[in-house]
């Protein structure tokens, strides 16, 4: 049986509300998706960098003087849960994917348009419910992993609505990951081959692959974890006979692969931007397209190297450091692809590259802290100290984050048809920069000399580089106001972008800016090479 | 002309240029099953780390009765099998039978469902008896879930074809199938369960 390329995409389109009443009410159109999921989700991060903020600022002083130790567990969850569920996830995924896959593949829309616009739509409200589970009685804190048992014995109502929020979470998700590979699968343009995809529908089929293999086993932990504390059951709970540990494996299942959901994304969106600015195309796709693959096959199997002090056997200590080891070889081929198709191009400096550069450094930085992790004596060491903290921030902030807004300033032309400025975009760059490195990479040092994470108060010895990374963190909370007001004036009077302001070479770009509701004019077209679009074009110039 | 702004235009856009291509709603709902499958194996795999390390004190062991569960995985297999028989009947449009073949299955799955409550109520042990017991009522219960949800969605579909007798055809099979499938799949997890909570 065949049916048309769209077939639940209607003619009442056009009884949609139009202007920017559209991007407020439910609409199948990816594009209008696309853009409501990175607002909310930017909405989201300004919560959460708030509430980092208070972080840092209680931190600067040694004892718990700007909030109450309680308080201070709230918020530290609070934020980490934010800035993973409700920012990044649903940013480098829900935003960046469904306002780009369907141009890459070449279809009018994703394959399940209705299906698409319920899983942005299951976002806002959980997140409201997360953030207002902070004001009932005994919100949640026990961190974003939730343990036990201290999420069974810690007061019990917030952690609930926790759990209910990040369950519907994970469902938008668990949608999300099923739309994409449908449409990467099946819904593309007839005679348009797999490896002839740009690198972002590679790392989006991997991401999703990840999102639905592991997505659902956090699902299923975190219902057994609320009948703990529902209904007294003790699958969790050591005084009832439960296993602490079999929660950690069966969280560290969906969340090692959750790190990958968060920056094979990124990968992706680093691949399409740094060959546009470098004048130069991709260095090795196919060596990119298996390194995709590799990692999401390791990034399945390494779960417990977050658990060595958690009583694990040395058999599992032994294979879970050499196989965490091995994913450093596809992420270096990554690496040293990226730096080649720099190497020798003709590098225009702007924003967009910018951050994606700044990226290439955070993450290697990140990526090597991590390999000295998943050495059993060395994470003994430094296991629950302020060196994981920096590891994380260094891979989620200055690798996911730095593409995001490097995203956000190589698609804005094509999303508004209007250019940003480009004196306040590298402003934004620098600050961030400076920023991120004075908050996070002290926090190295503090962790090998032994300041445990998730604590408010701490040794007066570690005040000073304490003060360092809250200075650091006051950097990059005053980096949002440059790019805010950019954002502000740049929809309004910004330069007109045209169709392809940066000549880059892959799809989106052929249409205009914004493009139509139907992504062409006429039919999509047609290439043999992953970055061919437009090449007449190009090689005019 | 930037954006469309006629349902004429959409209208006639569409059939001048959307390609068509195989129907991939099947595919969507494999994968879905696939993310479901991970759900229940995270379960199992729970109950069986809790086997191999978290003895349970002697006293605290059940031998669990085996007729009822036995008579139950009868019951679904059965079904699978009168599901298959309806798709078939619908295939060659003999649209009551088919509905005469979905009405048993549905009323197979409320058999089983019913057979399970009443093992619920002759167990020894409650939910939070003990750690077997959790996990023994999250996975059976979980299951039974799913079940209630397929009969429901059998029943959805049987009405669908009794009324103005169009939804469901022999051009139109998409929704018995999806369910025939999802009801399959349900299936053979209890297969796998019955065989890790009873037999093991
Ligand atoms: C690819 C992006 C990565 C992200 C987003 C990421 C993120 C994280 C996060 C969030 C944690 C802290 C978990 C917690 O709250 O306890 C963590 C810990 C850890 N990461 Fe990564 N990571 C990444 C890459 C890597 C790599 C490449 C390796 C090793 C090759 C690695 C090894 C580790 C280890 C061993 C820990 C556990 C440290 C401990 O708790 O003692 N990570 N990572
Ligand atoms: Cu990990």
């Amino acid at each position: 049986m065949t049916i048309s390329i769209d077939p639940q995409k209607t003619n009442n389109e056009s009884l949609q509300p139009k202007g920017w009443l559209r991007y407020f009410s439910f609409s199948l159109d990816h594009k209008v998706i696309g853009i409501q999921y990175l607002v909310c989700g930017f909405l989201f991060y300004l919560i959460g960098g708030t509430l980092a903020s208070a972080i840092r600022i209680e931190l600067a002083s040694p004892m718990s003087d700007f909030m109450p130790r309680d308080v201070y567990n709230q918020v530290l969850t609070l934020h980490g849960t934010i800035m993973i569920f409700l920012w990044i996830v649903p940013v480098v995924n829900g935003a960046f994917g469904n306002y780009l896959i369907p141009f890459y593949v070449g279809a009018r829309d994703m394959a399940f348009p209705r299906l698409n616009a319920v899983a942005f739509w299951l976002i806002p409200p959980s997140g409201l419910m997360l953030v207002a589970s902070y004001f009932v009685e005994g919100a949640a804190q026990a961190g974003w992993t939730a343990y036990p048992p201290l999420s069974i014995t810690t007061p019990q109502s917030g952690q609930i609505i926790w759990i209910l929020s990040v369950l519907l979470l994970g469902g938008s998700s668990i949608f999300g990951g099923i739309n994409f590979i449908a449409t990467i699968i099946k819904l593309r343009r007839p005679g348009l081959k797999l490896m002839q995809l740009p690198m972002y529908c590679w790392a989006m089929l991997g991401t999703s692959l990840l999102v639905v293999l592991s997505t659902p086993v956090l699902a299923g932990t975190l219902i057994l974890l609320s009948f703990d504390i529902i209904a007294n059951t003790g699958f969790f709970n050591p005084v009832l006979g439960g296993n602490v540990v079999v929660y950690q494996h069966l969280f560290w299942f969906y969340s090692h692969p959750a790190v990958y959901i968060m920056v094979l994304p990124a990968f992706g969106l680093v691949s399409e931007i740094l060959p546009v600015h470098a004048r130069k195309p991709l260095f090795g796709y196919t060596t990119m397209v298996f390194s995709i693959m590799g990692i999401v096959v390791l990034g399945l199997v390494v779960w417990a190297h977050h658990m060595f002090t958690s009583g694990t056997p040395p058999w599992m200590r032994l294979f879970f450091t050499i196989a965490t080891a091995f994913i450093a070889v596809p992420t270096g081929i990554k690496f040293f692809n990226w730096v080649a198709t720099l190497w020798g191009g003709k590098i225009s400096i702007n924003s967009a590259i910018l951050f994606s550069c700044g990226f290439i450094i955070n993450f290697v930085f990140g990526g090597i802290t991590g390999v000295a992790l998943a050495q059993v004596p060395f994470d003994i060491h430094v296991h629950d100290t302020y060196f994981v903290v920096a590891h994380f921030h260094y891979i989620v902030y200055g690798g996911t984050v730095f593409i995001i807004f490097s995203s956000i300033y190589h698609w804005f032309p094509k999303v508004t048809g209007k250019m940003l400025n480009e004196k306040l975009g590298i402003l934004h760059f620098i600050i961030t920069f400076i920023g991120f490195n004075l908050c996070f990479a002290p926090q190295h040092w503090l962790g090998l000399n032994g300041m445990p994470r998730r604590v408010a108060e701490y040794d007066p010895q570690f005040q000073f580089v304490n003060q360092i990374s809250s200075l650091g963190a006051l950097l990059m909370a005053i980096s949002t106001i440059p790019f805010l007001i950019n954002v502000i004036i740049s929809v309004r009077n910004g330069k007109d972008a045209g169709d392809n302001p940066w000549n880059a070479l892959t799809p989106e770009w052929l249409t205009s800016s914004p493009p139509p509701v139907e992504n062409w004019e006429g039919e999509a077209p047609l290439v043999e090479e992953p970055y061919g679009y437009g090449k007449e074009i190009y090689e005019q110039k | 002309m930037t954006t469309l702004d006629s349902s004429k235009e959409i209208q006639k856009n569409n059939s001048e240029v959307n390609e068509t291509h195989e129907d991939f709603r099947m595919f969507g709902l494999v994968t879905f099953l696939i993310a479901d499958g991970m759900t229940f194996a995270g379960f199992f795999a729970a109950y069986l780390t809790y086997k191999a390390v978290n003895p349970l004190p002697d006293g605290a062991i059940y031998e669990l009765e085996l007729p009822i569960p036995t008579l139950n995985t009868i019951l679904l297999l059965v079904s699978s099998a009168t599901f298959h028989k309806a798709g078939k009947a619908l295939l060659k449009d003999k649209n009551s039978d088919s509905q005469k073949w979905l009405f048993i299955t549905a009323s197979l799955g409320i058999i089983f469902l019913i057979c399970q409550l009443f093992e619920y109520f002759h167990l020894p042990f409650g939910l939070t008896d003990n750690l077997f017991a959790s996990t023994f009522y999250a996975l059976t219960g979980f299951h039974g879930l799913h079940v209630t949800l397929g009969t429901l969605m059998i029943l959805i579909i049987a009405w669908q074809s009794r009324i103005n007798g169009g939804r469901l055809t022999s051009q139109n099979m998409f929704p018995l199938e999806a369910v025939e499938l999802y009801w399959h799949f349900v299936d053979g997890i209890w297969v796998i369960l019955f065989i890790i909570l009873y037999l093991l």
